[in-house]
């Protein structure tokens, strides 16, 4: 493939105009999915739980598969794999350290899972390497209902448990002596966490997951520390980066996560960069 | 000011497991009253911190603030834990941190902005830390971020002041500012301080009364009788020998070879900065 077909299949806006209706489904998910990343995003980097965020994708892939392999709602199916890997995690890892190496066992099981339900799946294969890489193209008015009442549930859940969870990520000991269940929360969170992560899955793939969860909320925190600045930034660049990337992604014949993956990745180093420019004596330690 | 206590501890015992940290522990401590607790690693001086916030339970006997049951979350009650440093990915200003002391065991998010800034400036100057409300935290040195733990302990206005080793690993110069807060919360709020510590010199001047821990025993009295050397030889097990060089307490191993830390710890760091002043 010469240049110019590369182009040609990631940009190609000739029938733009007829291709935007069919996916006005897939910009109301990711618009609420870009909310959600936004804010989780800010949590799951103050207790510093990406890689568990990988390791819930995993099995809520496999969760997913499974559902696709007995003809449930994919959707169902990713939200019980990733309930069931948050809930271990919750339990058994309390210390980042013991979060590391359960989730380190936990994803390839689930990977391995997920590949053995897809094998056995006789329908359709763009289903298959959908759940992995992304398949919003064609969101029903179904699922779009279903995605957008788990946004709102986690975006709910957050907002009433924002402060203590603030303190209790920041400052568990503190926060411990002054009353906030540390424990409680950190379960109620990883809940919430697991329902964050079965909608991305749905838009960006199991693969993907962490350029919505992460991505924005790292790109914000390298040039803000003002608590709700860093949250709005964090939205903006999840916003940005799922609308954007559908966009474009129409304008090709590629799934949209290589579009939206790019541009997540792209703010974050526009960051970092804002970052040195500004505090170069930070980098210097 | 009351002399009744504020802080009770009686018959009070804490294990883990077999092994008895202190039992049989009777102690009243009085509003305005500063004691410092002292013992060697391991000797309970944090899990005796603990029965008071209400997160670890005695194996038996009782203590009460204020004449009630210790209760987790109570406004009587302030920490000052340790310096741990805060990560590169905490998204909070120096302000922020203190206003988690004001109201982040609160559920939801803040509504009562105004009222929790204002609070907070007042608590900033008391402690000293004005000139960097709105730095990062994660941008400020130890002693930078223990005033502002000494900000939020102080929130609630506290009656008993909870400080556990809060100047550990912070230079001479924060060391006396903290120690200095603490004070004053004592002296001018009336507020019974308990204050952890390996290092009893930079607080000397506060003490009114020192509570030792070691191998399962204690040991309460005022400095004078405390840090002596048939007390601590006898606590230990073996002989110590305590010195007063220039109005400062040294403790050193029987054999006068090697110097110990007032709690008869051995830490290398300890050991070296107390030579060095």
């Amino acid at each position: 493939m010469n240049f110019a077909d590369f182009i040609d299949r990631t940009l190609n806006f000739d029938d733009y105009g007829l291709l935007l209706p069919l996916v006005s489904n897939s910009l109301i998910a990711g618009a609420a999915l870009g909310i959600v990343g936004g804010l989780i995003g800010i949590f799951i980097m103050m207790r510093d739980m990406a890689f568990a965020v990988h390791g819930i994708a995993e099995l809520s892939f496999a969760g997913a598969a499974f559902a696709l392999l007995i003809g449930v709602d994919v959707v169902t199916g990713s939200v019980a794999g990733s309930l069931i890997a948050a809930l271990v995690l919750g339990v058994l890892g309390t210390r980042a350290k013991d979060r590391n190496s359960i989730t380190g066992v936990l994803m390839p099981f689930g990977l391995g899972l997920g590949i053995l339900f897809l094998s056995l799946y006789e329908g359709r294969s763009a289903n298959k390497f959908g759940l992995l890489t992304g398949q919003i193209v064609a969101v029903d008015d179904v699922q779009l209902g279903g995605m957008l009442a788990l946004c709102a549930v986690v975006v709910l859940a957050l907002i009433l448990i924002w402060r203590p969870l603030t303190f209790a990520s920041v400052d568990p000991v503190l926060a411990n002596a002054r009353g906030v269940r540390t424990g409680g929360l950190s379960i109620i969170f990883m809940v919430i966490l697991a329902l964050a992560v079965a909608v991305a899955i749905q838009v960006v793939g199991a693969l993907l997951v962490l350029a919505l969860l992460i991505t924005p909320a790292a790109a914000a925190l390298r040039i803000s520390s003002n608590p709700a600045l860093t949250v709005i930034l964090a939205i903006v660049f999840a916003e940005i980066s799922v609308l954007g990337g559908i966009l474009l992604a129409l304008a090709g014949s590629l799934p949209i996560s290589p579009y939206v993956t790019t541009i997540s990745f792209v703010i974050y180093l526009v960051c970092r960069g804002v970052e040195a420019l500004r505090s170069p004596r930070k980098h210097q330690v | 000011m009351s002399t009744s206590p504020i802080v009770t501890f009686d018959a009070a015992t804490l294990a883990f497991g077999s092994r008895v940290l202190w039992q049989e522990l009777n102690l009243q401590v009085r509003p305005g009253e500063f004691l410092a607790v002292l013992g060697p690693n391991g000797s309970g001086k944090t899990s005796f911190i603990n029965t008071m916030l209400g997160t670890t339970a005695l194996n038996s006997g009782t203590v009460s603030i204020a004449g009630a049951p210790v209760r987790r979350g109570s406004n009587l009650v302030g920490l000052i834990p340790q310096q741990r440093p805060f990560g590169d990915n905490v998204p909070l200003r120096a302000r922020d941190l203190v206003a988690l002391g004001v109201d982040g065991n609160r559920p939801g998010i803040r509504i009562a902005r105004k009222a929790v800034h204002t609070k907070v400036d007042q608590l900033l100057e008391l402690v000293g830390a004005s000139a960097y409300a709105d730095r990062p935290v994660s941008d400020l040195s130890g002693g930078e971020q223990q005033r502002l733990r000494a900000a939020q302990a102080l929130a609630g206005d506290p009656r008993v002041l909870l400080c556990d080793e809060p100047l550990l690993s912070l230079d001479l110069h924060h060391q006396q500012a903290i120690s200095q807060v603490i004070h004053r919360q004592a002296a001018q709020h009336g507020a019974a301080v308990i204050f952890v510590t390996h290092e009893i010199n930079p607080i000397l001047p506060y003490v009114d009364r020192v509570l030792y821990l070691a191998e399962g025993k204690f040991h309460l009295g005022s400095v004078d009788e405390v840090m002596q050397s048939s007390v601590l030889s006898r606590l230990y097990g073996a002989p110590v020998e305590v010195l007063r060089v220039n109005g400062r307490i040294v403790v050193v191993s029987g054999d006068g070879q090697r110097q110990l830390p007032p709690d008869g710890h051995e830490h290398a760091e300890d050991a070296t900065r107390e030579s060095g002043k």
